[in-house]
């Protein structure tokens, strides 16, 4: 087997690594007066979190070696299934004046949407697809149905949200930089109309991710250039408006007379891809029993502990297959976040291994259905739009 | 021709603002990889066992049909485990035929020979490289012609033969094909051949070395005696075809001499000492060991290169020289001039390198 992955800890990398910064800080403040509850790893000693290691990179090991012909199907099948929804979806929507159409189109086409942006392009952007070696189905090449360019997502989706994941002050991912979703960060009132963001954010999730990657709260903060920013805006703008124009203009003008149902159409699926995105998403690293980190933790992090940090800061969604692949196999956070560029078609097939090796070191292995998750998540923000909460 | 490809490209552009951000050829290439112009692919027709371990494979191309000359070669990838996977054939049919033929004898241990000389059925899709390669003849065609085989050295030759003999028989009287293999079981297009010789006055010498030893200087003397008046294309293993230049370089015109090098060449680490290899267009780094080729550090690391033939035939998988310095494996040749055009498959790097790929 020829197949070659690298290690998780450098897998992570950018395309392009940043500049100047070596290690990106978010422009979150924290108070460090808060205290953070005792982490759920305590208990482990150094030598247990190295047995631990091994028993981790036994499970990818066994996974790479035997990643073959099936796999190659497997992914070839979902980008035909992906086309195919969104093809036939397209094609309804010409006929947007039925209803019936209007309706078996947008579900179609929403189909297609989360498809093109979680099980396909989310995967294949971690270069879970890479040891195929096709040059279409590879995480320098892909781009996705999304306003975000694919190389800005790698830069702070694979680099700083995998290497830094849950650490205070480092992964921009805890709360987006736009909402307080843990204690220790200080209140301000601002933070009030966190609910309302939430929800404004659900609706608007593509949109709010591609704005994200820009890191504007870094320069307001001064950390990071105008100019910089101002060249990242420019080539989103670049992208984003032929997304734009293929939406809300191109495809509405050959529906000739159903012009605008087509356009609202789109704009559903669009929107409704975001609404799931975003749930699915939010339930990741943000329900009760996952644990942030302080910064101290970096120093000298043994392949172990990043591994434990990626257990504990990681929670699942529990759903049959259906659910499994339209979240784009995120509902298995936590084995995703051990082994970012393992195919995702592995996952529900080692977690139990995983919830084993948990079960064993004593480890919470957090997980549960989405509507349960969520609405755990929804209460977090709730509560932490007000001081305190610790 | 010139409004109607101007009108293709208009209507290409305008489709792909429906597609995008995808190309129309990735939603064709899905539909039917036959369709795809970016991954052209070909359908395996027919095939014809030629010896026990040789097999012709009769492709139908899709849209994109490559264009060869004569004794050219093309990229063959296929799926080995999920993997791509491409090696180099000589074309045997002919540039006007309707199907193209490569000549496949399965290599032992060959993941990729073997798959396509035993395991390909008819129907199985192939990807399809662009055709490439020097070892053609000229124009207007020499009078004397000798051509010298080795095994599977026979396939660049026999698609010279096939055109020469439909094309111009003429220029086939009086030329010489020395054949060399083990028994006459092994030769692969024997009886074509003989056929050939018995119709143009073609002369064939079979020679069948499990009885007559392999080819030397002397022996080809005493075959082709006229050998130093003839313009000669020599394909077979890298041993035979040291022995035949050197018996050019000595007895006859080296410029006289055609060769065809299809067997991986020898690479020695000899001042290759390794380093790391900086991808400047993908941004992947790689460290590359004394001796390692830059491309298989690469594509360890996980950067997608270009990649034909893998022993610096094709020249498919150059890459513009950054900084820093390779080492060609083969001939332990330095290159370390920026902007200089090296291939990855058989250079090494001499310390740490950066190569725009």
């Amino acid at each position: 087997m020829t197949a070659t992955l690298d290690t998780p800890r450098t897998t992570t990398r950018a395309k392009k690594a940043p500049a100047r910064r070596e290690l990106p800080t978010t422009a979150q403040v924290f108070d460090p007066a808060v205290p953070s509850p005792p982490s759920a790893a305590a208990h482990l000693s150094e030598a247990q979190v190295a047995e631990l290691a091994k028993e981790l990179d036994a499970i990818r090991a066994e996974v790479v070696a035997n990643l073959g012909e099936k796999d190659a199907a497997y992914i070839r099948r979902i980008i035909k299934l992906q086309r195919g929804l969104e093809i036939g979806g397209r094609g309804a929507l010409l006929f947007s004046l039925l209803p019936p159409a209007w309706i078996a189109g947008t579900a179609a086409l929403t189909a297609a949407k989360i498809l093109d942006n979680m099980e396909l392009g989310h995967n294949i952007l971690h270069g879970q697809w890479d040891w195929m070696r096709d040059e279409k189905i590879h995480s320098t090449t892909w781009e996705w149905d999304h306003a975000s360019p694919s190389a800005s997502w790698q830069k702070s989706h694979n680099y700083e949200h995998h290497t830094f994941t849950n650490v205070r002050g480092k992964d921009r991912d805890l709360g987006y930089a736009i909402m307080r979703i843990t204690p220790e960060q200080e209140w301000k009132p601002a933070d009030l109309i966190q609910p309302l963001t939430n929800v404004v954010l659900s609706l608007i999730f593509e949109w709010g991710i591609a704005i994200y990657d820009v890191e504007l709260e870094k320069v307001q903060a001064g950390i990071k250039p105008w100019d910089e920013a101002k060249a990242e805006l420019m080539t989103l703008w670049r992208k984003a408006r032929k997304q734009l124009a293929k939406d809300y203009i191109l495809f509405p003008l050959l529906s000739g007379p159903g012009f605008v149902p087509t356009a609202l159409a789109n704009l559903t699926a669009n929107t409704l891809r975001n609404v799931w995105s975003h749930a699915v998403i939010f339930c990741g690293h943000f329900p009760d029993g996952t644990e942030t980190f302080d910064e101290d933790r970096l120093e000298g992090e043994t392949q172990g502990q990043w591994y434990v940090r990626q257990m504990l800061g990681s929670a699942n969604l529990t759903g049959g297959k259906l659910f499994h692949l339209m979240t784009g196999n995120l509902s298995h956070q936590i084995e995703h976040h051990l082994f970012p560029d393992v195919p995702s078609n592995h996952y529900a097939r080692i977690a139990p291994k995983v919830q084993e090796i948990c079960e064993r070191y004593g480890l919470p292995y957090t997980a549960g259905s989405l509507p349960k998750q969520y609405s755990k998540v929804v209460r977090k923000i709730v509560r932490l739009a007000f001081p305190g909460g610790a | 021709m010139g409004v109607l490809s101007s009108i293709g490209q208009l209507a290409r552009d305008a489709a792909a603002r429906f597609t995008q951000p995808l190309l129309p050829d990735d939603l064709l290439g899905t539909l039917n990889p036959l369709w795809s112009t970016t991954q052209p692919h070909a359908r395996v027709v027919g095939l014809h066992r030629e010896t026990a371990d040789t097999t012709t494979l009769l492709l139908r191309p899709g849209v994109r049909r490559p264009v060869h000359r004569a004794g050219q070669f093309v990229g063959v990838g296929v799926q080995v485990n999920g993997v791509w996977q491409w090696r180099t054939y000589s074309v045997t049919s002919r540039p006007g035929d309707e199907h193209l033929a490569v000549t496949v004898t399965a290599v032992p241990g060959g993941a990729v020979s073997g798959l396509l000389a035993h395991r390909t059925p008819v129907g199985a899709l192939v990807r399809i490289g662009p055709p490439a390669g020097e070892f053609v003849l000229p124009e207007p065609t020499p009078e004397k012609l000798l051509f010298l085989a080795a095994g599977s050295g026979i396939t660049p030759i026999m698609g010279m033969l096939r055109e020469l003999h439909s094309t111009r028989p003429e220029t086939l009287d009086g030329a010489v094909v020395v054949h060399c293999d083990r028994t006459p079981a092994d030769l692969v297009f024997g009886l074509e051949l003989r056929a050939m010789a018995a119709s143009t006055g073609m002369r064939l010498v079979e020679r069948h070395t499990a009885l007559e030893g392999r080819l030397t200087g002397d022996a080809l003397t005493d075959d082709v005696p006229d050998w130093t008046a003839r313009q000669a294309w020599a394909c077979g293993p890298a041993g035979l075809l040291d022995a035949l230049t050197e018996q050019w370089d000595r007895h006859g015109d080296p410029d006289a001499l055609h060769i065809e090098r299809f067997t991986p060449p020898t690479l020695a680490a000899d001042g290759a000492t390794g380093g790391r290899v900086a991808f400047t267009t993908s941004g992947i780094d790689a460290d590359a060991a004394p001796g390692e080729p830059l491309m298989a550090a690469g594509e360890a690391a996980g950067a997608l290169l270009p990649s034909g033939c893998r022993m610096g035939i094709c020249h498919t998988c150059v890459g513009t020289l950054r900084s820093g310095a390779v080492r060609d494996l083969r001939t332990g040749d330095l290159y370390d001039t920026p902007g200089e055009s090296v291939r990855t498959c058989v250079s090494g790097a001499a310390g740490d390198v950066e190569i725009e790929l």
